[in-house]
């Protein structure tokens, strides 16, 4: 079933209007996609936006599977990406992430059976000072320990909305409006 | 201790300074009112003087950059904004998006009237989500006082920016693969001069286009305001090295944070900034401006830290983007390299063999070190493929990565034979 309705093609064409070309539009319409997809890219995401940018299938694929950050495959309602690189793992980032596998019952790459959380470990989120980092969604969680990670999981338990990146949707005043 | 004057932190933790009122009340868009007065030419005169060097690593000196770009208005010309940072160990980009989003602002539309762009595009990682709409709403505020749109402030220019929205990759970071990816491309870098035109001549859309870091413009705005042979003024070092630079300081200090610090300022003053190194301990080594830098030892201290500064003795490639790594005695190194390998493999964008192949070898052997199979050749077999990308590159990627390993493996061969022996290091033992 078809998802883009007029509302989010309206987005794509705001977009699309920053650029040049529509190509151009592709990146930040993948994020539009895997906003109103759930989370993730499914064929039929991909489809759209190369139907919408008037581009090949083929070019979709190729860009949305080259950047991390699109998700092929579902994720949990709460992506939680523990940042392993060395300014946090001097802080305990392996242990934070073992620690948060055990309080979910999951390993890394994966997600609880309700579909609720998945867990990954993240590279350099740029919040070296106060390590280790985490990012959920589009939230940023910093200095967290073990004590402070169990807190934002209880918090983000039951039916807490889902987290999932709102990505650009910039509100260009009219020339004149002010 | 050295003085250290606050030109981009000036404001940075005014209650309220992220808001455009609040800017403007404490000076803001003063350089670029100054700035709509100057000829394209006078600006990049002013920074010539000033002898500001980019931001994002590399050290080139901006007015040359920007002379490059043609002299006419005639088709479009672009800016763009890297604000990728990805590079282990850097935060400073972000804390000045988070905190000072129209410093940027400002600094780009100074910018686009020197390079005579119209269009500007801010490159954001995807992982920056707040500092993104922290910059949007700048933005949006900016065009509300019409200092973006069309005809600012009766100027006759049009001034349009944009943000853009990366999606995780390291790559991007690098100034051809981020035009790609603007582009709506996967994000490989591409042939540089002399092979192929300066982005300044033929860059995104085959446009002539300005790349500069997110410091880079923002300091353009202090430059402005205090002229070009003021800002020389303000250094502790190398007449080539002028001016301040944001550093993220991490690690085994006491107050890790984002300082602007005065360029030259002797390395031990910087550690002291940052409260010193964590209490009852002592350096072992340290980073001195992102992963791709190498390892220091730790000493000399006494040095002006700067571009020039760093000794040669330290093997380290200097200054970079300032993401300062400090690590005490009890940091074991092995797993650390280990650790970055696998970051520069996970990132290698696959496009050249040395890189590609030479990463997932190295990822291997550190792994089957850390797994306890490790053999003493491996060290010279790590040289080995160390050396077969040094140079061989593609981009500077694969360079990057195999400094922090190569600089390990000088300083602390000791220690890679005793985890190799043993199973442990020598920080652990
Ligand atoms: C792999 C790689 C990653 C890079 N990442 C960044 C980055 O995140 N931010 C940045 O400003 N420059 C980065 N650079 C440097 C840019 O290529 C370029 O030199 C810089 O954007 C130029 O801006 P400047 O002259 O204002 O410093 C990177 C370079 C490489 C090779
Ligand atoms: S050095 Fe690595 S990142 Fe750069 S082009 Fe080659 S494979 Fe890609
Ligand atoms: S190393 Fe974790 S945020 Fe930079």
């Amino acid at each position: 079933m078809l998802k883009f309705d007029a509302t989010v093609k309206a987005r794509l064409d705001e977009l699309i209007s920053r650029y040049p070309n529509k190509k151009a539009a592709l990146l930040p319409a993948l994020w539009v996609a895997q906003e109103v997809y759930g989370g993730w890219l499914p064929e039929a995401a991909m489809q759209e936006v190369a139907d919408h940018l008037e581009v090949s299938r083929a070019e979709v694929e190729g860009v949305a599977t080259f950047y991390t950050m699109y998700n092929k495959e579902p994720v949990g309602r709460h992506h939680i990406e523990i940042c392993h690189n060395v300014s946090c793992m001097m802080f305990g980032a392996d242990q934070l992430i073992e620690h948060c596998g055990h309080a979910l019952g999951i390993a890394k790459g994966e997600t609880t059976p309700d579909g609720v959380f998945t867990l990954n470990g993240a590279e350099c989120l740029g919040a070296c000072c106060n390590a280790p980092a985490v990012q959920i969604g589009g939230t940023y969680y910093e200095d967290v320990t073990k004590a402070r990670m169990d807190q934002i999981i209880e918090s983000l338990k039951g039916d807490s909305p889902s987290d999932v990146i709102v990505p650009p949707q910039s509100k260009m005043p009219e020339q004149g409006r002010f | 201790m050295s003085e250290q004057p606050q030109l981009l932190y000036q404001n940075r933790y005014v209650e309220g300074i992220a808001g455009i009122d609040k800017w403007i009340e404490h000076g803001g868009y003063d350089a670029f009112r100054k700035a709509l007065t100057m000829t394209p030419e006078a600006i990049i005169d002013e920074i010539k003087v000033s002898g500001l060097r980019g931001r994002g690593g590399a050290g080139f000196p901006t007015h040359i950059k920007w002379s490059a770009v043609p002299k006419n208005f005639d088709q479009p010309h672009y800016l763009v904004i890297n604000a990728d940072e990805g590079e282990p160990g850097t935060a400073k980009d972000r804390d000045l998006m988070n905190g000072i989003p129209h410093l940027l602002v400002e600094g780009c539309l100074a910018t686009m009237v020197a390079i005579r762009a119209s269009k500007c595009y801010i490159y954001i990682r995807g992982e920056y989500v707040q500092p993104w709409q922290s910059v949007q709403r700048a933005i949006n505020e900016a065009y509300a006082k019409g200092f973006c749109g069309k005809n600012v402030l009766g100027s006759g220019l049009d001034l349009d920016i944009y943000t853009h929205l990366g999606a995780g990759s390291y790559e991007c970071g690098e100034e051809s693969a981020l035009m790609s990816s603007l582009m709506g491309e996967r994000g490989m870098p591409r042939l540089k001069a002399p092979s192929a035109p300066l982005p300044m001549i033929s860059g995104v859309w085959q446009k002539p286009t300005v790349v500069n870091n997110v410091e880079t413009v923002s300091t353009v705005v202090p430059i402005l305001n205090r002229g070009g042979a003021e800002y020389t003024k303000i250094g502790y070092g190398s007449p080539r090295s002028r001016g301040t630079k944001l550093f993220s300081i991490s690690g085994h200090v006491n107050k890790p944070g984002v300082y602007e610090i005065v360029l030259g300022t002797p390395f031990s003053e910087v550690l002291e900034i940052a409260g010193g190194v964590r209490t009852g301990h002592t350096l072992k080594t340290y980073i001195p401006g992102g992963s791709s830098m190498g390892f220091a030892p730790p000493t000399p201290l006494d040095y002006p830290f700067d571009y020039e500064g760093i000794p040669a003795s330290t093997q380290t490639l200097g200054l970079g983007s300032g993401g300062l790594i400090v690590m005490d005695e009890t940091t074991s190194i092995v797993p650390i390299v280990k650790r970055l390998v696998d970051f520069y493999h996970h990132e290698s964008c696959g496009k050249c063999t040395p890189c590609r192949e030479g990463l997932n070898w190295l990822s291997k052997i550190y792994q089957r070190i850390e797994d306890g199979a490790g053999r003493e050749q491996d060290i010279d077999l790590i040289w080995d493929i160390c050396d077969n990308i040094q140079g061989k590159s593609f981009c500077a990627l694969g360079e990057g990565a195999i400094w922090p390993v190569m600089t390990s493996l000088r300083l602390f061969r000791e220690e890679y034979l005793s985890y190799i022996r043993t199973g442990k290091d020598l920080a652990m033992a």
